[in-house]
């Protein structure tokens, strides 16, 4: 599902974003992304989003090499990546239902198609009676929530999370975790970055650690050589 | 291999998606009724200026067509023609191709018709002899009343031996043309002046929008809106700005003449014409909407052009 290879991010100014990653996650794969901050985990997410591009070797997400992407295609990838946020990123002018709704909007999907998904997607994380509400009203745990449905609504194959619990207590943030497995169960691949060793510890998946921009280990190849 | 990314839209979502995005648009102005008012009025105001010009313009050039249509010549007689020669050479113009009716003033009706209207009748008396020539009033026939036709006939009228000024009542009609001519020059490149500054108030007004909608379209960036996508709320928001600025543009130009049109109409009367105020036709009227929607439209392309691909989410 994702293959980095060698793949260096360098920004202007000099500062190094990552440095020679080589990476594999295979299609279904639940892994988490850790390290101090500034250690590159939003880097290489933003890689596999294109909100940035890499500045040496190859990006390959679901089949496609992300490096000869051209411009113009990048909406279209990016609807085949939920992406969530630690700041949820949600439109406080739009009811929870329009929000959870905008992925479906932007692909063109009928009304009747968009109304069914955005119902399923809001059961999914139980805010369907809120489908009414204005973000603002909603709690900082409801506002994430809110934001994983969206990210997930056009059911894509591949989930991107950047500290989706860093605002939340640890009981919520499990609660968020679950819901995570969940995904992961029925099929979808998730990376998620975190630095909250002891949940996602307890989640028992795999798990990258980097470092200065360099993947310093990967518990999957604990005891094997990380280059 | 790159898969096929873009799936076409089926037709009838693609148009269910611009009559929605095209009302919201007009929404999101409504909810900000003054400033959109505002931003409309200016624009209107703008387009006003050309258009009631060119209106009054196109009135002016009616009058000076029905005055050209009636030209007439008058021919001078030299002061040694006698009357009966006068009168003579009248009958041999009344048989002329060219001549629809001659009349005869003579000198002697001249003179009374002077001194009835001048006023200067006492120091008329104190003249020995008539001063004013016999004068024969031409009306071409209807085909030759055109400038250049009346102008050959003024021409053929000259070379008579008894005439010694021969004048087409056209000069005038001729220099308001020009001066017509002139002036429809100038709505031209006032259109011009003042469509630019319809195409830079609507373009600064998206601009702002945008930068106040700036998180917005990061987020849909985000979640994978095209950049078609992003652009057409805001193409939409141009068209309403142009349509309604046009639409304020006409009611002003007519408001105007019709406050106008009864003050013309009595001084028409003085003149004892029966010109009538024309205002807005309907043709005028849908090119000024088309028109300045048109440049709501293009306003807010060169805006959203500009501003929106410099918005990238990070």
């Amino acid at each position: 599902m994702i293959h980095f290879d060698n793949v260096s991010k360098r920004y202007p100014g000099g500062h190094t974003g990552l440095s020679q990653v080589n990476l594999r996650i295979a299609p279904e794969e639940m892994v988490f992304l850790t390290g101090h901050s500034g250690a590159g985990k939003s880097t290489l997410l933003k890689l596999i989003g294109l909100l940035e591009r890499s500045s040496g070797g190859q990006v390959h997400v679901n089949g496609r090499n992300l490096t000869r992407l051209k411009n113009r295609q990048i909406p279209y990838h990016r609807r085949e990546v939920g992406m969530i946020f630690q700041d949820h990123r949600l439109l406080f002018d739009r009811t929870v239902f329009d929000n959870v709704a905008l992925p479906l909007v932007v692909s063109g999907l009928g009304h009747k198609e968009i109304g069914r998904r955005v119902r399923a997607a809001l059961d999914k994380v139980g805010l369907l009676y809120k489908e009414r509400a204005e973000p603002v009203t909603l709690s900082g745990g409801e506002q994430q929530r809110v934001g994983i449905a969206r990210a997930v609504v056009s059911k894509p194959p591949l989930v991107l999370a950047d500290e989706p619990t860093g605002n939340l207590d640890p009981e919520l943030s499990q609660e968020i975790m679950d819901l995570f497995s969940d995904f992961n169960q029925v099929g979808v691949t998730l990376l998620i970055a975190s630095h909250d060793i002891a949940l996602i510890r307890g989640m028992n998946k795999r798990i990258l650690t980097l470092s200065n921009g360099a993947l310093v280990a990967d518990s999957k190849t604990e005891g094997r050589d990380v280059t | 291999m790159s898969r096929k990314l873009r799936k076409a839209f089926p037709a009838h979502i693609w148009l269910q998606r611009h009559a929605q995005v095209a009302l919201s648009s007009l929404g999101r102005l409504s909810r900000n009724p003054l400033s959109s008012l505002m931003t409309c009025a200016v624009i209107g105001i703008a387009l006003a200026l050309p258009v009631g010009l060119h209106v009054m313009l196109h009135n002016l050039q009616q009058i000076s067509g029905s005055w050209e249509s009636g030209a007439s010549i008058s021919v001078f007689l030299k002061q040694r023609v006698s009357d009966e020669e006068a009168s003579a050479l009248a009958e041999k113009l009344r048989r002329h191709q060219r001549i629809q009716e001659v009349q005869l003033i003579t000198r002697h009706d001249a003179l009374k018709e002077f001194q009835r209207q001048s006023g200067f009748a006492d120091a008329l008396q104190a003249l020995d002899y008539n001063p004013l020539p016999n004068l024969l009033f031409i009306q071409p026939k209807t085909d030759f009343t055109t400038p250049e036709k009346a102008q050959q006939l003024v021409r053929e009228l000259r070379l008579l031996p008894e005439a010694e000024i021969v004048q087409l009542d056209l000069q005038w009609v001729r220099r308001l043309q020009a001066i017509t001519i002139i002036a429809q020059r100038g709505v031209v490149v006032l259109t011009a002046l003042l469509s630019m500054a319809v195409l830079l108030i609507v373009g600064n007004t998206i601009r702002l929008e945008i930068q106040n909608r700036r998180t917005e379209i990061e987020i849909t960036k985000l979640i994978g809106a095209t950049n078609a996508f992003i652009r057409r709320p805001f193409l939409y928001t141009g068209f309403w700005y142009g349509l309604f600025g046009g639409l304020i543009a006409w009611s002003l130009v007519a408001v105007s003449i019709s406050l106008l049109s009864g003050p013309v109409a009595t001084l028409a009367q003085l003149y004892q014409s029966g010109f009538d105020l024309s205002n807005l036709d309907a043709e005028t009227a849908l090119t000024l909407l088309g028109g300045s929607s048109l440049l709501g439209l293009l306003g807010s392309w060169l805006a959203v052009g500009r501003h929106l691909s410099a918005i990238q989410p990070s």
